[in-house]
């Protein structure tokens, strides 16, 4: 059903859908953010020095699929999920947003993800999302979902507990 | 140093308190890159990473530039990145495979053994000059167990394979899981920072007292995805009942009865109905191979094994290889790999990286918790000359057996810290 919609959708459309995305992240409305994503979808975050890889094959940092991811945000709901507890504090900008492939549809964007918590100076995450999106029903949705950081290893950044 | 003692030991009194000054004290890690980074025999490398003649890793290992590499003869190497003319790295690459390495400076350039083969305007120097003087620099000494290679700055170091003594037992443990007795590092690096003292994740690493508070979110994951908890027997605090053992020479393990699967060869849910014959195929091979009493000491029992001072091999929900060095009192650097069998099938290894993703590493469900707790003590720890000590004393009073939520293994690798931190 997606693919035949999908040819006609524009960039502006997916750029609105994008900071729509960023926005429910940064209030923390996870559940409505789940509702975004489609019912087989992936969320990845590959190790830093394996930002090709399959996680069949290499260990990533994070590789979800829906009963993780669900699982996941139940957990970042409670508070004795002590990383998050009280909350880490999130802005994400997001630019550079291209279309690589209309069938299925494949969209990158660059990111910044500034990150603050308690008396922490900002923590900056950068790099590249690659989507892979659906249309589902005129509606935008995400099948997958990897997060691709530029930092040569984690470092500073610490850990990722919230949803990057 | 501090006059007042790091480790109060007093048995006939019950008493076992450290110092917190230990964990915040800047001369106390001076100490300590002398009195136990120099001495100890540290992990560099799995001679999995390099599998070829020419085939290098750059890492940091005692806070000096290391190159972890295959030579021409296909010997693991380790050689001190650092050009014998002004100083500079001659390997600025994370990884690859060299067929020589070149300090771009000025152009000096060693062969794959080390040797220095070129010197760009050699007939400057005067007569006396030997480029066979001028090799790359190796550690004192470069030992491997069973893939496991070290390196130890201590020329006058006991051997490696003394040096692990007790260690090996659960070693060969986790290589049983292998057919051939072969595990390999699989591709990806977890390389993480945490703002706490490194002897904070040496507990961390092996602390299971903390798990039922720490954890509870990764429990409730499991429990959500069909795995079958058992309510805690009298006198325990978890699932499954679990050992603290000393092994010797500040080596010591857990070693529990296992409760949250594992690839070889326990399944749970979370695996999925797909690869049940496959686990199911897995143990089969184990009990023929091993036998029925050594196949369940395999797959049925967790053992998170600390090589005293800094290397875990966590063989849980996974295999973590989990190696950490101090960047300051306050500030630890963690490098973490995942572990499999070179035969693995690759459902086997799917399952196998899932697994490890659910509870370890920065993105897991339990790790970045661990994290937490440790940079929460560290900051408290700015008290630490108004709350001076920290009771590490659990099953202190009891005879015999001690439970993975006792605290003898942590004593364990206290009592041997503190006696290389006295040593002259």
């Amino acid at each position: 059903m997606g693919q035949a919609d999908a040819r006609g959708v524009t960039r502006a459309e997916i750029e609105e859908f994008l900071y729509h995305e960023a926005a429910l992240l940064d209030e923390w409305r996870l559940d409505e953010w789940l509702a975004l994503l489609t019912d087989d979808a992936t969320y990845r975050v590959p190790s830093n020095d394996a930002p090709q890889a399959d996680p069949a094959s290499a260990l990533f940092t994070i590789a979800d699929d829906m009963h993780r991811l669900r699982g996941r945000v139940t957990r970042l709901k409670d508070p004795h999920a002590h990383a998050e507890f009280p909350r880490s504090r999130t802005r994400r900008l997001i630019s550079n947003v291209r279309i690589l492939e209309r069938q299925p549809l494949v969209v990158e964007a660059n990111f910044i993800v500034h990150r603050f918590r308690g008396n922490e100076s900002v923590r900056q995450y950068v790099g590249r999302y690659r989507y892979g999106l659906v249309v589902d029903h005129g509606q935008l949705r995400i099948r997958s979902r990897e997060a691709i950081l530029d930092a040569l290893e984690l470092g500073s950044l610490g850990s990722v507990s919230f949803i990057l | 140093m501090n006059a007042t003692p790091l480790v109060r030991n007093d048995p006939q009194a019950m008493r076992f308190e450290i110092n917190r000054a230990a964990l915040v004290d800047p001369a106390v890690l001076e100490r300590e890159r002398e009195r136990i980074f120099d001495r100890c025999w540290i992990y560099v490398g799995h001679e999995s990473e390099v599998r070829l003649p020419g085939d290098f890793r750059t890492r940091i290992v005692c806070g000096r530039p290391v190159i972890f590499c295959r030579d021409a003869a296909g010997a693991v190497r380790v050689f001190l990145n650092t050009c014998r003319h002004r100083g500079a790295m001659v390997c600025r690459e994370r990884e690859g495979n060299a067929q020589r390495y070149t300090c771009f400076y000025h152009g000096w350039t060693y062969d794959r053994d080390g040797a220095l083969y070129a010197v760009p305007g050699q007939a400057a120097y005067p007569p006396g000059f030997d480029k066979n003087q001028y090799g790359l620099k190796e550690p004192a000494n470069v030992a491997s167990y069973r893939g496991f290679v070290f390196l130890n700055f201590d020329s006058g170091a006991e051997p490696l394979d003394a040096y692990l003594g007790n260690a090996k037992e659960y070693i060969d443990l986790v290589l049983d899981q292998s057919p051939s007795g072969r595990m390999e590092v699989i591709h990806g690096t977890q390389e993480y920072d945490i703002k706490a003292n490194w002897k904070l994740l040496v507990e961390n690493s092996f602390d299971d007292y903390h798990l039922l508070t720490t954890h509870s979110t990764w429990l409730d994951y499991l429990k959500n995805s069909g795995v079958e908890m058992k309510r805690p027997e009298k006198g325990q605090l978890l699932p499954s009942h679990g050992l603290g053992k000393d092994l010797g020479h500040g080596h010591a393990t857990t070693d529990n009865v296992n409760f949250r699967g594992r690839p070889v060869a326990a399944w749970i849910p979370p695996y999925g109905e797909a690869a049940k014959a496959e686990i199911e195929r897995i143990r089969a091979e184990l009990v023929a191979r091993l036998g029925e009493a050594r196949a369940k000491r395999v797959a049925d029992t967790n053992r998170n094994l600390l090589v005293f001072p800094n290397l875990f091999l966590l063989d849980g929900s996974s295999v973590s290889l989990r190696t950490f060095e101090p960047v300051g009192p306050d500030r630890m650097r963690v490098r973490a790999w995942a572990l499999g069998p070179v035969e693995e099938s690759p459902l086997a290894r799917r399952v196998r990286l899932d697994s490890f993703l659910t509870f370890y590493g920065p993105g897991g469900l339990a790790t970045p918790d661990d994290v937490e707790a440790l940079e929460s003590v560290q900051q408290g720890l700015a008290t630490y000359r108004e709350v001076p000590w920290s009771p590490i004393t659990r099953g202190m009073a009891k005879e015999g057996e001690q439970l993975n939520t006792d605290e003898r293994h942590l004593r364990a690798f206290w009592i041997e810290w503190d006696k290389r931190m006295r040593a002259a």
